[in-house]
């Protein structure tokens, strides 16, 4: 149980991570590789101190790394966070599927059904 | 899933929300039927691997509903609500309480508001589905119950994932 509500606040971290528009952007950028905080601010009109902000964000809720080594400090995209919350809307998502493929099933049969009694009644 | 599947949409405006879209291809009249008539219900909402050996519809404003899903082991989840209101074929308003399920944060007494409205454009009918909860701890708990399927892939995920954040 202990684990199951852990898990959820990762999840909470990493939704309340992907809820802003910028740091959506900053992830898909890192999608083509590791970035220096300079190159990730290159396409958005607020100051490198904002954009630190952001990564902090990101790097709280897993999905970056940042190393602490190089001058750079390049990020890198952490996918394990997605990945679980993939899962999760997945899970919900395919759980629908299935329930509206029966009911296509039924539908065509209920639409047979009434086409034949039309075809009776002539 | 092939290109041409009808494609289901699901989304969450807001923190209390679960929205899902569906386009069925069949008259609105059907689609209605098919939800409301309880030798209807029984044969599509278990999904797979449950059947839905009780369902109950009593169709009208203030009537009460209730489905019994049971798992091929035997587990039983009880889904039941009352009418708020019925606009055949058109919308359809209830409370919905789940049993069995109090692991993942569903209590009789959390109001659940679920509103479903059928369009109808060609012959074929769209059904949309808001659920709206009593908390964001209950919505997603709700989104997270059927989580056993669907792990594979990371990076080509992460496109929708975030169309679905927008």
């Amino acid at each position: 149980m202990a684990t199951q509500i852990a898990a959820q606040d990762s999840l909470g971290n990493t939704f309340a991570a992907l809820a802003d528009p910028t740091r959506r952007a900053i992830l898909a950028r890192l999608r083509q590789g590791e970035a220096p905080v300079t190159v990730l601010a290159e396409p958005f009109d607020i100051s490198l101190p904002a954009i630190s902000r952001h990564l902090k964000v990101l790097e709280r809720a897993g999905l970056i790394a940042r190393s602490r080594d190089a001058k750079w400090r390049p990020c890198r995209l952490d996918a394990a966070p997605i990945k679980e919350v993939a899962t999760w809307a997945d899970g919900y998502r395919q759980f629908w599927e299935a329930r509206f493929a029966k009911l296509d099933d039924l539908l065509v049969e209920l639409q047979q059904g009434e086409e034949d009694k039309r075809d009776d009644s002539q | 899933m092939t290109a041409n599947s009808p494609r289901l949409i699901l989304s969450t405006p807001s923190d209390r929300e679960i929205v899902i879209s569906r386009v069925f291809n069949a008259p609105r009249r059907l689609v209605w039927e098919a939800w409301t008539r309880p030798e209807y219900v029984a044969r599509w909402f278990g999904a797979v691997g449950w059947t839905v050996p009780v369902c109950e519809i009593d169709l009208r404003p203030g009537g009460t509903y209730r489905y019994v899903m049971r798992s091929a082991e035997g587990q039983e989840v009880t889904m039941r609500g009352v009418y708020r209101e019925v606009v055949p074929p058109e919308r359809l308003v209830s409370t919905e309480v789940f049993e069995g399920f109090s692991e993942v944060g569903y209590r009789p007494e959390d109001d659940t508001v679920s509103t479903a409205v059928l369009t109808e454009r060609d012959g074929k009918t769209t059904w949309t589905g808001t659920i709206v909860y009593a908390s964001k701890e209950i919505r997603d708990g709700a989104l997270a119950t059927p989580m056993e399927e669907g792990m594979n892939g990371s990076f080509d995920r992460l496109d929708a994932v975030l169309a679905t954040m927008a």
